[in-house]
């Protein structure tokens, strides 16, 4: 029998599946509700000191091979998000996703996150559409290393930096995580993106730029794991365009010890993490595999 | 993907009400929505109000900002859409009755052209009124309700259901209106074991499932939803007492 059990660092989780921080987790309920549906653990939304509306509407839409968005990282604030985490901490691994300008917004918010009982923290240092946020301090080494290390200093938990293909440089901010004392590497954010009506001659989102997300983001991703696999000792999360056991097994043989899936969440319904479950243990079974670690970077070798 | 689609036609429905109809050969069930955007203001979910082979049509009451540029549109100009999202009713059963309060009436109204069914439009005043020709037209029996008694039964949409259910009995109740109707309309039902399917309305960013932000207790109204059933609607907490803001922060009611 094949085991889907899998280590990120000192977190061990049952099943390798996540959703990943910004797909129905806005709420405690929500939350839960994916647990339910077979996920090994959950990522919150991102959650900044204030609450946040996000960017206006139109914030998102369908495209060929995926979606855009731009939701701007609409969120209740950390004070109010204590009541959702009461409600979704109880029922399974949560991780708590944060954004902020710097590495004193970045220690605060994870202190909270660690106190609501976050089973690790994940720094969003790669969101392509929120002015001062996200990719805006992701893609400097430097400043992603200062920010790891404020925050490792701040919690006890683990602490995750998802990061953003939207650089020539992600193996050196995969290094930064590392030196930093980062404990795992979760990527890829979205593309950043932009789609214009020709009818309206002008951009659909609010926004105008927006995030690309889907299946046609993951041969990025695989790219994106497989080069940072290359150079990091510390354990990776692979992310984009996961919608099926095929493409958890491209991120896990690329070199990721766990995954997370978004779009396929609208495209397929909650019922792909039961999917990709049993598909993955099926493949897993048929191929030798025992189990997830002995996969993690088989394409490498 | 979007559609971007020509209006043919817009109907006057009442003083600050009109429909739209516009050629969009999608398929598309009562009760289900679209995304409306309104290029530089917003994007907002719309019933459709009106399904035909080739044309569709949605029903706007100006009330924000995005209805009110919306209710500047003329025939000939063009919409962007998305959609349709979202489950619609389940009309398998023709031994209903439709209730529509206010511009709640336009999510019904497929559903009432459809399927015939005993119907009631309900509203504050007779100058409220929408969709009636369309309702006398197909409509078995059509029943109106005004707050004020300014046109038909003197009461609100509840009071009239009620009265109707002494008389007929009916498989379910399929509804549309504000919160606050819905919530009245299901809690009588409770208290006369009277089946039913209402149609629930929050603020949304994606319709399509994904961002989460319409969320009422863990169903998500956009693709959940936005027609529940009275067993689903029993364990949604929420329903009549909460919403969410656009930052996901709860709003009560009351």
């Amino acid at each position: 029998m094949v085991s889907l059990k899998t280590d990120i660092g000192s977190i061990s989780l049952e099943r390798p599946s996540m959703i990943a921080s910004g797909i129905m987790d806005e709420t405690g309920k929500s939350l839960v509700r994916v647990l339910e549906s077979g996920a090994g653990a959950v990522v919150t939304k991102s959650v900044g000191l204030q609450p946040n509306a996000g960017h206006d509407n139109p914030c998102f839409m369908e495209v060929r091979g995926g979606y855009v968005n731009a939701m701007g990282l609409p969120n209740p604030g950390i004070e109010l998000f204590k009541e959702e985490m009461e409600i979704a901490v109880p029922k399974g691994k949560v991780i708590g996703s944060i954004y902020g300008a710097g590495p004193e917004d970045f220690s605060k918010l994870a202190a909270k996150m660690e106190d609501y009982g976050a089973c690790a923290v994940e720094l969003n240092l790669s969101c392509p559409h929120a002015k001062g946020y996200g990719m805006e301090v992701g893609t400097d080494p430097a400043m992603v290393k200062t920010i790891v290390e404020a925050v490792k200093s701040s919690v006890s938990i683990p602490v995750w930096a998802k990061l953003t293909p939207n650089t020539h440089i992600l193996t050196q901010i995969g290094m930064a995580v590392q030196d930093a004392g980062g404990d795992a590497v979760v990527a890829i954010n979205t593309l950043k993106a932009m789609v214009i009506s020709p009818e309206f001659a002008r951009p659909i989102m609010s926004n105008k730029f927006c995030g690309l997300s889907g299946e046609a983001v993951k041969p990025v991703g695989v790219r994106a794991i497989y080069d940072l696999k290359s150079v990091l000792d510390i354990p990776l999360i692979g992310v984009g365009g996961i919608s099926d056991w095929r493409d958890a097994a491209e991120y896990i043989m690329a070199g990721a010890s766990a995954f997370q899936v978004g779009s396929a969440v609208g495209t397929r319904g909650l019922c792909v993490f039961k999917e990709i479950n049993e598909g993955l243990s099926k493949f897993m079974e048929e191929y030798g595999y025992s189990s997830i670690a002995s996969m993690v970077g088989a394409a490498h070798e | 993907m979007s559609d971007v689609v020509v209006i043919k036609k817009i109907i006057e429905e009442a003083y600050d009400t009109k429909t739209f109809v516009f050629d969009w050969d999608a398929k598309v069930r009562p009760g289900q929505f679209i995304m409306i955007w309104i290029p530089g203001t917003d994007e907002i979910p719309m019933s459709v109000s009106g399904i035909c082979e080739k044309t569709k049509s949605i029903t706007v009451k100006a009330i924000g900002d995005a209805t009110k540029k919306l209710h500047e549109f003329k025939v000939g100009d063009r919409l962007s859409i998305r959609g349709p999202f979202g489950n619609g009713f389940d009309l398998s059963n023709k031994n209903i009755l439709i209730i529509g309060g206010g511009v709640g009436t336009a999510a019904v109204m497929p559903a009432v052209v459809q399927t015939g069914a005993d119907t009631i439009i309900a509203a504050r005043s007779d100058k409220d009124l929408i969709m009636l020709d369309t309702a006398r037209k197909h409509a078995a029996n059509l029943w109106i309700a005004t707050d004020d008694g300014s046109a038909g039964f003197h009461g609100n949409a509840v009071q009239l259901m009620k009265e109707k259910l002494k008389e007929k009995s009916y498989d379910y109740i399929v509804a549309c209106g504000p919160e606050v109707m819905l919530y009245f309309t299901y809690k009588a039902c409770e208290e006369l074991d009277q089946d039913c399917q209402l149609s629930l309305e929050r603020y949304m960013k994606c319709g399509a499932g994904v961002c989460g932000c319409c969320v009422m207790d863990d169903k998500r109204i956009c693709k959940d939803g936005p027609v529940f059933t009275k067993a689903q609607i029993a364990q949604l907490t929420e329903f009549g007492v909460s919403k969410r803001d656009a930052c996901g922060r709860v709003v009560t009611f009351r």
